[in-house]
């Protein structure tokens, strides 16, 4: 809302700097959003001039020079405008005037002739769009030469560009403002604009001229028409047009920019009618039908729905109710009588059919705040007044209102008790009616139990203040908080704290970041192309994304059911960038469709199921050294750095070979992670995701040579981790006896079967067997690896003798056997 | 004989002094000490010596054989000592050469270093975190909140729906149970906007209330969601909610609480401010500001220049707060929130805007660049 402050000062001035009544409004409740300025930039040098003689120009045929008299004495001026004529009385900007645009004005030689000064047009100082005449400011009480042209007409004005919220309706309004400063700042408030109507001096009967019947009352609470005969259409005043082009609106005739006035000023919108182009003068308020079509004020086709309100007459639509006008009624130079309809409509309804017409104007966006129906006649009252005035129009006596029947001032009661329970600091009776009597609320005010008011509701703020706490709201918001509210703190009767699932969250965070892995964010959007990039079979269930009903772009089109696609994206920017290598982990949610899967707080479950992951990726070259290069980027130095993020949380987690579209197959697994209970025992191990090397397309597709990374359920992990949850046990002083032992087996036998295998045989003794080496070769043949295991047995209670080792070794040494293994000589 | 062993001690000594290396001594162990060593012999031929001999040169060749062994064990140490160090010195490294690469440390990104930075400051006041769904029902981003089907607050959120088609029918049904619970609005939202992806942290305000009966001190970090995409909007970002719910809350405490957790995040002496503003679903609603902590309040620098952070101003505004509206607890009332009986506080903020001002991060979108280089700026 663009509120000049001219214009506000006729109805409230406190005399303050523009900077410091927006510091006292933002203070409020009122955000300005900025101060700027309308017009010229300063009044300086701008005067009214009287034309004593016009000339032609010697050298120039389109030129005059005029002798014109600007208070101090005569001067030369040439003009260049075919309407200037001796003895008008026209704005003049002399040299050292600032225009608009910046320029300054200088004397200036025009074809040899010396200007002394300028005349002006409407273009020159932003006050219309005619830029083939001066402005004539003839006419009654034609103001003396060298009067300052800021006292004739706005000519630099401040506008405060208020950021109203979408409750406060009254402040969309000149004189909602006004009263808004007036509580605010204290300065005197004018009679409200409209309490006077216009003489009714037309002609005729109105039920003659016109005709109103409403279909739907529910969605028209009100209808107001007036009727207006002997109109004369032509230019607003320059006042008028100043006043509207400093609060954003464009001028465009006087009735016309009446009805925009008249919104401006009392926040209620207007339309009207050429009752010559209305059949009949009969309106009819109807639902549209679906596929209805009108062209609009603005020339455009707009097609309906079934939920849209249209002003009809015989001939059919007329006007989009509330939102826009239709071009066949609408007032135009040959208009002489005219349809005044001020109305009330369902805001709700309002707001729907704006959006779906896509169509926002500011009529629309004053009723979709739903507008009290008794503001119709004010804003008749104020219309009538200046249709009668500057257009000359006559008033038909009467009015027409098809209304529902107006409701009763809303009566709210505040009990001041309330008030410092709720803010938290003393406030008594007497301040508390003083504010609200400030904002136009009617108070009275009862001595009993600590005080309680009675306060009836300004009707520009029926939609907004309902209830007590709205009261509240009002006496704290002009209680200068930010001086005067003490700061205290609530006593929490709880412990604070993270649950035991966000304290490992971050455990496992901090330890990929140990790790050497760096964390990124990535965008929970995706599209449906990743599944394509990510070789996802058709009928793939991670291709079933929660989409979106209306995506920014393509690639935002639905929520992402895999981190990959963003690690891989982050390390595609920063290889790109110039990153030797990358490992990185993302901590967070992926979005899946299938409802009630985790537990959600709350009485309604969750849509979808969003469980959170941990991922990783790494990719480019091995670190390089002047000792030597580093281990490769590859399947086992990400199967590394999960099985120490697994150790950390005290997780036991293994891997098993398993496809997957999107990695290297024979270097693709599944995650395993045995849950563990309250006892501490484990459950069955469960698939909780995938590890592997990025398949070379996939890769490629993102511009990686090679990548090798893992994506893990948090939920998973944390159920497994035994973190927090372990018991002492006694550590024993027996030293262990360690062997090694070497295996040739078959390709087939995983080194996960063998390990398992050899524990089991070596029973309770044998407390670990390490993998340690690998070797292929002739030695011991093709299809066969010989693998090196470091075994450590250990009693708990004796140091072991040599006999009981050797018997462990020949059990181990069967278990081998009976997989096709044998120990290596 | 005492003489001849003297003499041989005498030479001995003398030879042991001057051996230049291990080998060399171990020649003169063998010469003077061995089995064929002149001393040895005196002494292994001592019981043919005459009676009274015997006594003095058995005493004097023991005497020089554990001087002499004394003597080359000292040399022997002398020696090795001194051919350590030359071997050392000889095996000198080049120091200046770069050490070997220890295992590298990542970084944490800026978001969740501020969510935590937010979340430890308010468990220390004694709350508790929570989290809630991204992809929510209409019912608790709005319906719940106090923006009425077809209210114009709703509208201002820029919100994406999610389409029905790619939901499951038990998770439809289910959300048009819950928005056809919420009023006579309610049954009239079409399908199409059951499902949002949240616009905001606080639909976790009321799940929360449904899920536990007042005193009620939850927090609620998370990602949010709004259509609209430029310089200063993000499609997605991060937001923390704050909740507290009590019988006597009071808007000081929130004021309290506010300063409490600016002062966690900017710094000890900063101050906070709050002005009124609308919210629907606090009353008195108020948007927070904290004092500038590039000017310190005062809105202009050391050098007399207009401070280019609060431009000017001396405060910086944070986010959004109020006390809990009344129509709020109506939708939770039998869980124990009778809005007669008990009152409460709740408040917002974005977190990038957190982590913008406290790291001098120019740009929203940077956060979501992951740009390795930005994130190993911050140790
Ligand atoms: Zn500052």
């Amino acid at each position: 809302m663009r509120v000049p402050l001219e214009w506000l000062a006729e109805y409230c001035d406190p005399g303050w700097e523009p900077e410091r009544l927006a510091e006292r409004l933002a203070m409020t409740g009122t955000e300005v959003e900025r101060v700027t300025r309308a017009g010229t930039p300063s009044a300086d040098g701008f005067v009214i001039g009287h034309v004593s003689s016009v000339d032609a120009h010697p050298d120039a045929d389109r030129l005059s020079v005029c002798v014109v008299d600007t208070g101090g004495g005569e001067r030369t001026i040439v003009c260049g405008a075919p309407n200037v004529a001796a003895g008008q009385t026209v704005p003049v900007a002399l040299p050292g005037a600032v225009l608009p645009d910046g320029t300054k004005l200088r004397k200036a030689k025009l074809r040899g002739v010396e200007s002394d000064g300028m005349i002006l047009s409407e273009t020159e100082i932003e006050l219309g769009e005619d830029a083939d005449g001066i402005i004539v400011l003839d006419g009654q009480g034609a103001p003396a030469p060298g009067t300052p042209l800021g006292e004739v007409i706005p000519l630099s004005q401040a506008v405060l560009e208020l950021e109203v919220t979408s409750n406060r309706s009254d402040c969309l309004a000149i004189f909602g403002v006004a009263r808004e400063v007036h509580a605010v700042t204290g300065a005197e408030l004018a009679p409200e604009p409209w309490a006077e109507d216009a003489p009714a001096e037309g002609e005729g009967a109105l039920e003659d001229l016109a005709s109103v019947t409403v279909e739907v009352p529910g969605l028209c609470p009100r209808f107001t028409a007036r009727v207006f005969t002997d109109v004369s259409v032509g230019p607003s005043p320059l006042w008028l047009r100043a006043r509207l082009i400093a609060a954003g609106q464009r001028p465009i005739n006087n009735v016309v920019d009446i009805t925009n006035y008249v919104m401006l000023l009392c926040g209620q919108p207007l339309h009207a009618f050429d009752l010559d182009e209305v059949p009949g003068g009969e309106l009819t308020i109807r639902a549209a039908a679906a596929g209805e079509k009108l062209t609009t004020l603005d020339g455009v086709e707009r097609e309906l729905d079934a939920g849209a309100v249209l002003v009809c007459d015989r001939e059919g639509p007329s006007a989009i109710a509330g939102i826009m006008g239709g071009r066949r009624s609408e007032v135009s130079e040959a208009t002489t009588r005219v349809l005044l309809e001020v109305a009330t409509w369902n805001g709700v309804n309002i707001l729907r059919t704006s959006r779906r017409l896509g169509l926002r104007s500011e009529a629309s966006a004053r009723f979709e705040k739903q507008l009290h129906p008794a503001l119709t006649m004010r804003a008749q009252h104020l219309a009538s007044r200046l249709l009668v005035e500057l257009a000359g129009a006559r008033l038909v006596p009467g009015t027409i209102d098809v209304s529902a029947g107006e409701p009763e001032p809303r009566v709210v009661s505040l009990r001041v008790p309330r008030v410092e329970a709720l803010i938290g600091m003393e406030v008594d009776g007497e301040t508390c009616a003083e504010r609200l009597e400030s904002l136009g609320f009617g108070v009275k005010l009862r001595k009993a139990k600590g005080g309680e008011i009675a306060a009836t509701v300004p009707l520009e703020r029926d939609s907004d203040v309902r209830r007590e706490a709205d009261l509240i709201e009002e006496v704290a918001r002009l209680g200068d908080l930010d001086k005067t509210l003490p700061s205290t703190l609530p006593s929490a009767p709880t412990v604070g704290g993270l649950s035991r699932e966000q304290r490992l969250r971050r455990r496992a965070e901090d330890v990929l970041r140990g790790l050497g892995a760096d964390e990124i964010v990535g965008w929970s959007f995706a599209d449906a192309a990743l599944g394509d990039r990510l070789r996802l079979p058709e009928d793939d269930p991670r291709r079933r994304l929660v989409s979106l009903g209306n995506p920014l772009s393509g690639e935002q089109s639905a929520m992402r059911a895999t981190l990959l696609g963003s690690l891989l994206d982050a390390a595609r920017l920063n290889l790109s960038r110039g990153a030797e290598r990358v490992t990185l982990y993302e901590s967070g949610r992926v979005h899946l469709v299938e409802s009630g899967a985790a537990a959600v707080l709350g009485r309604h479950p969750a849509p979808v199921s969003e469980p959170h992951r941990l991922g990783l990726l790494a990719s480019g070259a091995p670190a390089r050294s002047w000792r030597g290069e580093g281990a490769p980027v590859d399947f086992f130095a990400v199967k590394g750095l999960l099985e120490a993020l697994c150790a950390q949380l005290g997780a036991e987690v293994e891997v098993e070979a398993a496809p997957e579209p999107f990695l290297s197959p024979g270097r693709s697994a599944a995650i395993v992670l045995a849950p563990l209970d309250d006892e501490g025992a484990r459950g069955d191990p469960v698939a909780a995701g995938w590890i592997g090397e990025v398949h070379p397309l996939v890769a490629r597709s993102w511009d990686l040579e090679s990548a090798a990374g893992f994506e893990l359920d948090s939920g998973a992990l944390i159920a497994a981790a035994g973190a927090g949850r372990e018991r002492y046990e006694d550590v024993t002083t027996f030293p262990p006896v360690h062997e090694d032992l070497a295996v040739v087996l078959p390709d087939e036998v995983s080194a996960r079967e063998l390990r398992e295998r050899v524990l089991e045989a070596g029973g309770e003794l044998l407390v670990s067997a390490r993998i340690f080496d690998l070797y292929r070769g002739d030695q011991v043949g093709e299809g066969r690896r010989s693998l090196a295991l470091q075994l450590a047995f250990r009693a708990p209670d004796r140091t072991l003798t040599d006999e009981e080792v050797a018997g462990r070794r020949e059990a181990i040494t069967a278990a081998i056997g009976e997989v096709g293994g044998s120990l290596r000589e | 004989m005492v003489e001849r062993i003297e003499q041989i001690e005498r030479e001995a000594a003398e030879q042991i002094a001057a051996a230049s290396g291990s080998a060399e001594l171990e020649e003169l162990r063998v010469t003077h000490l061995g089995r064929k060593a002149e001393l040895t012999g005196i002494l292994r031929g001592i019981a043919e010596l005459p009676a009274d001999q015997r006594g003095p040169v058995g005493k004097r060749g023991n005497e020089a054989r554990q001087r002499l062994e004394a003597l080359i064990s000292e040399r022997a140490a002398e020696l090795d000592s001194a051919e350590l160090e030359s071997r050392l010195a000889s095996d000198a490294v080049d120091v200046t050469l770069p050490g070997a690469p220890a295992p590298p440390v990542g970084h944490p990104h800026l978001i969740s270093r501020t969510r935590r930075r937010i979340e430890d400051i308010m468990v220390g006041l004694g709350y508790r975190v929570l989290e809630g769904p991204e992809v929510e029902l209409d019912y608790y981003n709005f319906t719940a909140l106090n923006h009425p089907p077809g209210h114009p607050a709703r509208m201002s959120q820029d919100t994406f729906y999610v389409a029905p088609g790619s939901l499951t029918q038990a998770a439809m049904s289910a959300a048009r149970a819950a928005a056809d619970g919420g009023g006579e609005g309610g049954a009239a939202t079409p399908d199409e906007e059951l499902v949002v992806l949240r616009t905001h942290t606080s639909p976790m305000q009321v799940r929360a209330m449904e899920a536990q009966e007042p005193p009620i001190f939850v927090v609620v970090p998370g990602k949010v969601y709004r259509r609209d995409s430029d310089a200063t909007h993000s499609p997605m970002f991060n937001q923390v909610e704050g909740l507290a719910v009590a019988e006597d809350i009071t808007l000081a405490d929130l004021q309290g609480t506010l300063l409490e957790m600016l002062r966690g995040i900017f710094g000890e002496g900063r101050e906070a401010r709050m002005r009124p503003h609308f919210f629907p679903f606090t009353e008195p609603s108020v948007e927070f500001d904290v004092s500038c902590f590039a000017c310190d309040g005062s809105g202009s620098l050391a050098d007399g220049s207009r401070c280019g952070l609060c431009k000017g101003v001396g405060w910086i505004e944070v986010g959004g707060a109020g006390m809990v509206d009344p129509n709020v607890f109506g939708f939770v009332a039998d869980g124990g929130y009778d809005p007669d009986r008990v009152q409460g506080f709740a408040f917002g903020m974005g977190v990038e805007r957190i982590a913008m001002l406290r790291y001098g991060v120019p740009d929203l979108r940077r956060f979501l660049d992951n740009d390795v280089r930005m994130l190993e700026q911050f140790s």
